[in-house]
């Protein structure tokens, strides 16, 4: 049972306000694309055993997407941050290299 | 290898069971072996003894981290049905579950399989259509199924609530030949057979690193050392990302949590199992009395085999709603697995972009009941490199050409 | 025999009688007992039978980790089986029944397994039974099946009612022992917000039994001290016959309180679940004491010592006139001498060990009770009750050096710490050689959302078992997790005293030397019927890993979950393999504790409050009106409303020729209606719909189609755009919030920059049709708009008012008929639709349903999202080239659109299909074969059905259909097998059945 903090409203909000999206980051590719690249985005997933970048929704509160860092194994959770961004922000990047300094970063 | 049997139990208890051999051998690694398994629960073990049988391979290891059958093997509520819409489903879990038919016999190991029948509830007007074509469809393939009335339904299940206010039973597919076995006698049936055959089965053994040259694999690196192998076989469910990354390329799958429960046992009430995807539950009562209860899977990546309560919590309360009696029941013992989803949520059976290696994955929450017929396909793609018509459309391409097989067609949930 | 003392009992009130039965027989017992001490007190020893083998068992323990004495309780409807009489508080008019037997008790056919025990070991079922083969489902199985199982099987509804409740903390202390209450007191001083839960229905633990003091005073009063300290604290709260049943991750646990389970009140809720979330969690849940493996120590009268302890101290009731302890520890030297106190005789203590020197032995024997170390029992005599034990030496092989009379065997094999909540999220185990028992790892802690650390432990959960290490532990234990939530300790560590004692001897077979006879009489599971011999089996047939073991021998699987046997277990198979216990490892503990009852799970969910309802305004109308509904989402919409008897099919026959003639009224107010607006909303609406919506007039409507972006047709609905950045959405009644929440994941997550905002306005608006070729007259009728064809073309909307209500008006179609969708404001829906057929009623008004809309939509051949689409249709497979634009460089699912499969010329077509026989409907979903069949043997398929009508304006079946080529294939005949074995015929035709030139819709 879930705690993310919602960086909109900035409620620890409960799993049963959110509604998870799968992996975050992930790159649109439209019409023009390669069959190998259009693959990937839509299916293609890192599904790592540690640290994940994920998308929750605020379902039932604000409504609003945001992005998640979490590890799949120990569920601890390294920050979260609005989704309008393509990258993860410096400091969740630093946060977590704090905590697991041998992770490798995203495959 | 003794065989079993009322007599062999006879002969034993003279002499205090202390004749009994041991079930599987516990071997040291060879060098090299012709077909390495990765992955010893039911679908990795069922490989490897129908590449012994079917394609006489027996130079062969099992692999496995932990021990075998302890994953989701041992974990599943059981349920065997093969009453699939799309064809290349159909086909599978048939051929799975009719193998399950004779799997006892077959392996000389009780795995209690028993063809109780299987009800699906359809409780909107949209279920019972959905149903209905399900059952047109079964025909073609030949899968024995039937689209039942609620008066037949409240027959075949006397405990069901069919007027629940909610979701009132419109009516059910029902696959008479669908039911449950016992779920770790199937690990551990096809583990005894493959030793049996003279195949090594290295439990505690993790794969570290896939050794590959050339653009195909030569094998594995253990925490036992290295093997060598001409073929590999991936058969890891929850895990195969972590093995897809070490041979080098990505799989459209994600793990999640997939939580069960059970009842205290009581005496026999019902002898179906009942599927009820509206309101998201299944429930059966095991041959020691336990009510065992499945739901939906939870949703996001999770590899601790814990799940959320309220997912359990919503499955509960869908039953109580179907089954008003077992309010007074209390749950017993509660657990998770972790579910590889595919894209698509169907498996997959496949060769991969490493040459000699090929993947076995993606069943998701209803893969127990496939455990024979996937390992009949995956033998054959393994033995001849190429699918075999069971597993033609399952391979890792149908993503790209946007050739699913979307089984959530006929039903929301299911397993 | 088990009795009740003339003295004694620091539970019971000796001055109320209560009244109960067991198996029918009347039973007193007294205010304050546990059924299980009521039925000592009665001398009811033998209260059940095993699951396996039948045999005798009576009550073993004290808490909740009896294994044995299980029962039926109640009757009729509020009947619950498996309940242990150990945590059952008597209460006037109490019913129990024993379980697992037949046909009685005493006399158990079942019982016959005892005797051919030897041929039932381990697995015995996976080793037979294998041929022949239909003999398992027809015979075996059921027999299996019938002999398992334990408890009845509830019949009936439950009529009790259960509830809810959330609650935060700070800190949650589970066990209200002395750790616990010490943990608590010094938490509530520091001003945390704390939570603390006894399962029981009394505070202290079980220290007030076993003596000593704390800060010098007797424990009890120590505990009324600390009580009283706590009730003054406002910010801790405290609750009884409330266990914590599991803790899930991130902090989130819940509690599962029986309120009235011990004073029935039909009406108040049975059971209370609650749903915590605590900061910081501290175990204070105590040990349960272990048995010993000696042959024959599952018969009725062999008890744990403290169990035995409990009964004389607590209920004033002894198990026995006459009990041998047997230990391996000093703890059971308590047992001898409270039974010795109580006026009770103890011929014997036999300790295990070779020496027995500390206080508490010592004690005893000034007592005058005879102690024998080295001593092992050997056999116990004895049917369905001890009558006597056979003393042998513990480092033997089970010769009989004497025999003792007596009535009862009170064992201890130490103490196991109740490490369950630790282990819930994943916490680590390590073996503590010294005191043979697991304890938690504080350095692989269970961890939080902050990963660290969220959990602690005090006490004998520890492994402290003295009363001065269990203080220490509990403060030291206390001051971390205070630590952790930044705060100080203030209080300093209680001082507990009692006697010092020696280390316990691990003892794991009695006696030593044992060979496989007398290994096949230890009993490890009492429930299940483990023995010695079966964990040994398992791991000689190569079971190795504890999770095989305990699978093949169903050891711990049993309702106790193994809080008895699986430390012995453990010790035994680790000894069969010559491995050391930690290394042979353990098993998971996961929630729940003790078992909880679904009907708490469920909670206040049931019956008409199983999931919420939706209603649309005129719902209540509708259920007037005699509407038969249909669920659709969280909505039930009228399917239709048969009238006088009329059938379903009648009903929609009736309900479609008035709107085809006259007139007809439908309630659309589920469908989706979604506000797209900003400079950015015609830029947005054409990547999400196929067709271009940025280029539609301010004042017209159009249909519009969205896909998924893996290419499939999710969604349809009518667009109409509203002003010049405005853009209003319609979506199917399903599709609402799930279309509403597409939309912002699209805006918030990949166009992000784009000005636009949406709003899901579906429950705002009442929606009605207004359909047929009398639609145009009611609305005048209504009178406060012009919308003749002039003024309000097909596909335009205007705003106005109806009737005098504010009304958007969209003259749009899905019947084919003259037809206006009218928006008002939902509070004024129901004025408006009994507006709409008071004005109507000249011209027949008929409110239709779903059935007749679908069947309408039919004959013109109008898509159904759901029917003619399954998740694996794209647009191009229904002929909806048209709706999809060819300009457009970009919008979800073109991409997929391109990929081989969705351009395959093969994919099958959208057609109409009229049966050969107009009175012979096609079934749903039926399959149109082709012949032969495919490598896997089946049927070869070249089309199906996807909807399916009798239609009442044409008078015949009409059906639609994806078909191989369709399109192309005009006239051909098909061959649809049904499920009853028959073969229809049917023609492929045009889609579109009725008004092909559309002139009815524009007139």
């Amino acid at each position: 049972m879930l705690i993310l903090t919602c960086p909109y409203c900035g409620l620890a909000a409960d799993e049963t306000e959110l509604s998870p999206g799968g992996e975050a980051h992930l790159k649109r590719f439209g019409p023009g694309s390669s069959d190998d690249a259009f693959t990937g985005y839509l299916f293609h997933r890192e599904n790592p055993r540690g640290v994940h970048f994920e998308r929750w929704r605020h379902s039932n509160g604000c409504g609003k997407w945001f992005l998640a860092a979490r590890c799949t194994v120990t569920l601890e959770v390294f920050g979260t941050y609005p989704a309008q961004t393509t990258e993860p922000p410096a400091a969740i990047l630093d946060a977590i290299r704090a905590k697991r300094p041998d992770w490798e970063g995203r495959a | 290898m003794k065989r079993y049997s009322a007599f062999a139990i006879a002969r034993e208890a003279a002499r205090w069971h202390m004749g009994w051999e041991r079930a599987w051998r516990s071997p040291t690694p060879k060098a090299k072996y012709d077909v390495i398994v990765i992955g010893a629960g039911g679908h990795g073990l069922a490989t490897a003894y129908y590449l012994g049988k079917n394609h006489g391979i027996r130079n062969v290891a099992v692999i496995e981290k932990g021990w075998l059958g302890g994953g989701n093997t041992g974990r599943n509520t059981t349920i065997i049905r093969s009453n699939y819409l799309q064809d290349p489903s159909a086909a599978i879990y048939e051929k799975a579950r009719s193998l399950y038919e004779t799997l006892s016999q077959d392996l000389n190991y009780n795995v209690m399989f028993s063809p109780r029948g299987v009800l699906m509830l359809a409780q909107t007007h949209h279920e019972v259509r959905g149903y209905l074509r399900t059952a047109h469809a079964n025909k073609l393939q030949g899968v024995a199924t039937e689209y039942i009335g609620p008066e037949k339904v409240k027959e075949l299940c006397p405990i069901i609530n069919l007027d629940g206010p909610r979701y009132p039973v419109l009516g059910a597919l029902w696959q008479p030949r669908g039911g449950t076995a016992r779920h770790d006698a199937v690990a551990w049936g096809y583990a005894r057979a493959c030793s049996d055959m003279g195949m090594d089965i290295l439990q505690q053994t993790e794969v570290t690193a896939i050794r590959q040259a050339g653009g195909k694999v030569t094998g594995v690196e253990t925490t036992k050392g290295a093997i060598a192998c001409d073929k590999l076989a991936i058969v890891v469910a929850g895990h195969s990302g972590v093995l897809a990354e070490m041979a080098g390329f990505r799989l459209p799958i994600e793990s999640v949590a997939l939580q069960a429960l059970v009842s205290e046992p009581i005496k026999p009430c019902m002898d179906v199992v009942v599927m009820a995807n509206t309101v998201h539950g299944y429930m059966s009562q095991s041959d020691k009395g336990e009510m065992v209860i499945g739901g939906g899977a939870d949703g996001y990546n999770n590899y601790t085999q814990r799940g959320s309560f309220h997912h359990v919590e919503e499955t509960v309360r869908a039953l109580v709603e179907t089954f008003p009696m077992i309010s007074r029941l209390k749950m017993l013992r509660w657990w998770g697995g972790i579910v590889d989803m595919t894209g698509d949520r169907s498996p997959i059976l496949s060769k991969t972009p490493l040459g000699n290696c090929f993947i076995n994955c993606g069943w998701g929450t209803g893969g127990f009941k496939a455990i024979p017929g996937s390992g009949w396909g995956m033998a054959e793609l393994v033995a001849r490199g190429e699918p075999g018509p069971l597993t033609a459309e399952f391979g890792l391409d149908r993503f790209r050409e946007g050739r699913f097989i979307d089984e959530s067609v006929a039903a929301g949930v299911a397993h | 025999m088990s009795t009740r003392l003339a003295r004694g009992g620091r539970r019971i009130d000796r001055s109320k009688r209560v009244e109960f039965t067991f198996n029918g027989k009347r039973l007193t017992g007294y205010q304050g007992d546990t059924l299980a001490s009521a039925l000592l007190a009665n001398d009811q020893m033998l209260v059940g039978r095993s699951f396996k083998y039948h045999r005798p068992r009576g009550v073993v323990a004290s808490g909740p980790e009896e294994p044995n004495a299980l029962v039926a309780l109640g009757d009729g409807a509020r009947m619950e089986p498996n309940q242990r009489v150990t945590t059952t508080e008597l209460f006037d008019g109490l019913s129990a029944r024993s379980q697992n037997h037949w046909p009685s008790l005493e006399f158990d056919i079942g019982g016959l397994n005892n005797h051919v025990a030897r041929f039932l070991p381990a697995g015995f079922y996976y080793k037979t039974f294998i041929h022949p083969r239909p003999f398992w489902k027809h015979v075996f199985e059921p027999v299996i099946r019938q002999s398992a199982g334990l408890g009845p099987a509830p019949k009936d509804r439950d009529p009790d009612v259960y509830e809810q409740v959330y609650a935060f903390a700070d800190l949650v202390v589970i066990g209200g022992g002395v750790a616990g209450l010490h943990a608590a007191r010094v938490a509530g001083a520091a001003g945390l917000r704390v939570l603390v839960l006894e399962q029981t229905a009394h505070w202290g633990g079980r220290s007030p039994v076993d003596g000593g003091t704390i800060d010098g005073q007797p424990v009890q009063d120590w505990i009324d001290a600390t009580l009283q300290a706590l009730d003054g604290m406002e910010n801790v709260t405290l609750r009884t016959r409330c266990m914590a049943a599991g803790i899930y991750d991130h902090g989130y646990m819940i509690g599962y309180e029986r309120l009235t389970d011990h004073a029935p009140a039909p009406g108040m809720p049975r059971h209370r679940l609650w749903k915590i979330r605590a900061a910081q969690v501290l175990s204070a849940t105590g040990a349960i004491e272990r048995g010993l493996s000696f042959p024959g120590n599952d018969l009725p009268g062999v008890m744990l010592a403290g169990a035995l302890r409990d009964y004389v101290v607590e209920y004033g009731v002894s198990a026995g006139d006459r009990t041998v302890v047997v230990t391996n520890n000093d703890d059971g030297y308590r047992t001898a001498l409270a039974l010795k106190e109580a006026g009770l005789v103890v011929p014997a203590v036999l300790d295990a060990r070779p020496e027995a020197t500390g206080a508490l032995p010592e004690a005893a024997r000034a007592q005058g009770i005879r102690v024998e170390t080295g001593r092992a029992i050997v056999k116990v005599m004895g049917g369905k009750r001890v009558t006597g034990v056979g003393v042998g030496l513990q480092a033997g092989e089970g010769s009989i050096l004497e025999e003792i009379a007596c009535d009862a065997v009170a064992m201890s094999g130490g103490w196991s710490p109740v490490v369950h909540f630790w282990s819930h999220t994943g916490g680590k185990l390590v073996w503590d050689e010294a005191q043979a028992l697991f304890r938690p790892d504080p350095a692989r802690a269970p961890v939080g959302a902050d990963g660290l650390p969220n959990q602690a432990v005090g006490g004998a959960a520890n492994g402290a078992l003295t009363l001065g290490a269990v203080m220490a532990d509990s403060h030291d234990a206390i001051s971390e997790v205070l630590r952790r939530l930044g705060k100080t300790v203030s209080d300093p560590a209680p001082a507990g005293d009692a006697p010092a004692e020696a280390p316990l001897h691990p003892v794991w077979v009695m006696p030593q030397g044992a060979g496989h006879k007398l290994k096949s009489k230890m009993w490890l599971d009492y429930q299940n019927d483990v023995k010695v011999s079966d964990v040994q089996l398992a791991a000689r047939e190569g079971y190795e890993s504890v999770e095989h073991t305990k699978r093949y021998t169903t050891l711990g699987m049993a309702t106790d979950q193994g809080k008895l046997s699986n430390i012995n277990g453990l010790a035994v198979l680790s000894d069969a393999l010559g491995a050391p216990i930690p290394q042979v490892g353990t098993t998971t503990f996961r929630p729940p504790f003790t078992p909880i009852s679904m009907g708490a799970i469920a909670g206040e969910a049931r019956g008409d409050i199983f999931q919420p309802l939706r209603r649309t305004p005129m719902h209540a109308w509708h259920e007037a009106h005699g509407a038969y509904f249909e669920p659709v989402g969280h909505w039930r919409r009228p399917y239709c409303y048969p009238q006088g008897g009329e059938s379903h099919a009648q009903a929609v026959h009736r309900e479609v020729t008035a709107t085809r003639t006259s007139l007809g009224l439908l309630d659309a107010s589920t469908l989706g209606k979604i506000v797209v607006k900003g400079p950015d909303a015609g830029r947005f609406l054409d990547m999400l719909y196929t067709n271009m919506m940025s280029t539609l007039p301010v004042g017209r409507c159009r249909y519009g189609l969205m896909c998924s972006e893996n290419g499939f047709l999710m969604d349809d609905g009518v667009v109409a755009r509203i002003d010049e950045d405005t853009w209003l959405c319609h979506t199917t009644t399903g599709g609402a919030d799930r279309i509403h929440a597409h939309m912002e994941d699209w805006l918030q997550c990949e166009w992000w920059d784009w000005k636009v905002y949406t709003a899901n306005l579906t429950e705002h608006y009442a929606q009605v049709a207004i359909v047929g070729p009398n639609a145009r007259k009611l609305i005048e009728k209504l009178g406060g708009m012009d919308v003749s064809k002039e003024a309000l073309g097909f596909m335009d909307w205007a705003d106005g008012t109806l009737a005098g209500i504010p009304a958007r008006v969209f003259r749009i179609s899905f019947s084919g008929e003259l037809s206006y969708e009218v928006a008002v404001p939902a509070s004024r829906g129901l004025e408006f639709w009994e507006a709409c057929h008071a004005a109507g009623a000249e011209f027949g008004a008929t409110a239709y349903g779903t059935e007749a809309l679908h069947v309408m939509r039919a004959e013109k051949g109008f898509i159904m999202i759901g029917d003619e689409t399954d998740g694996t249709v794209i647009p191009q497979d229904l002929g909806l080239g048209w709706a999809i634009s060819k300009k457009k460089a970009d919008y979800l699912g073109k991409r997929a659109q391109e990929r081989v499969h969705m351009t395959d010329p093969t994919r099958w077509q959208l057609v109409g299909l009229e049966t050969l026989d107009p009175n012979e409907r096609l079934p749903d979903g039926a399959y149109a074969r082709a012949s032969g069949t495919n490598a896997n043997g089946q049927g070869n398929t070249q089309g199906r059905v996807t909807s399916s009508y009798m239609s009442p304006t044409l008078g015949r079946a009409i059906a639609m259909g994806l078909v191989l080529n369709g399109p192309s294939r005009m006239g051909e005949v098909l061959e649809f097998p049904t499920v009853d074995g028959r073969v229809l015929s049917a023609r492929i035709v045009d889609p579109v059945f009725y008004d092909k030139a559309g002139e009815k819709q524009n007139v």
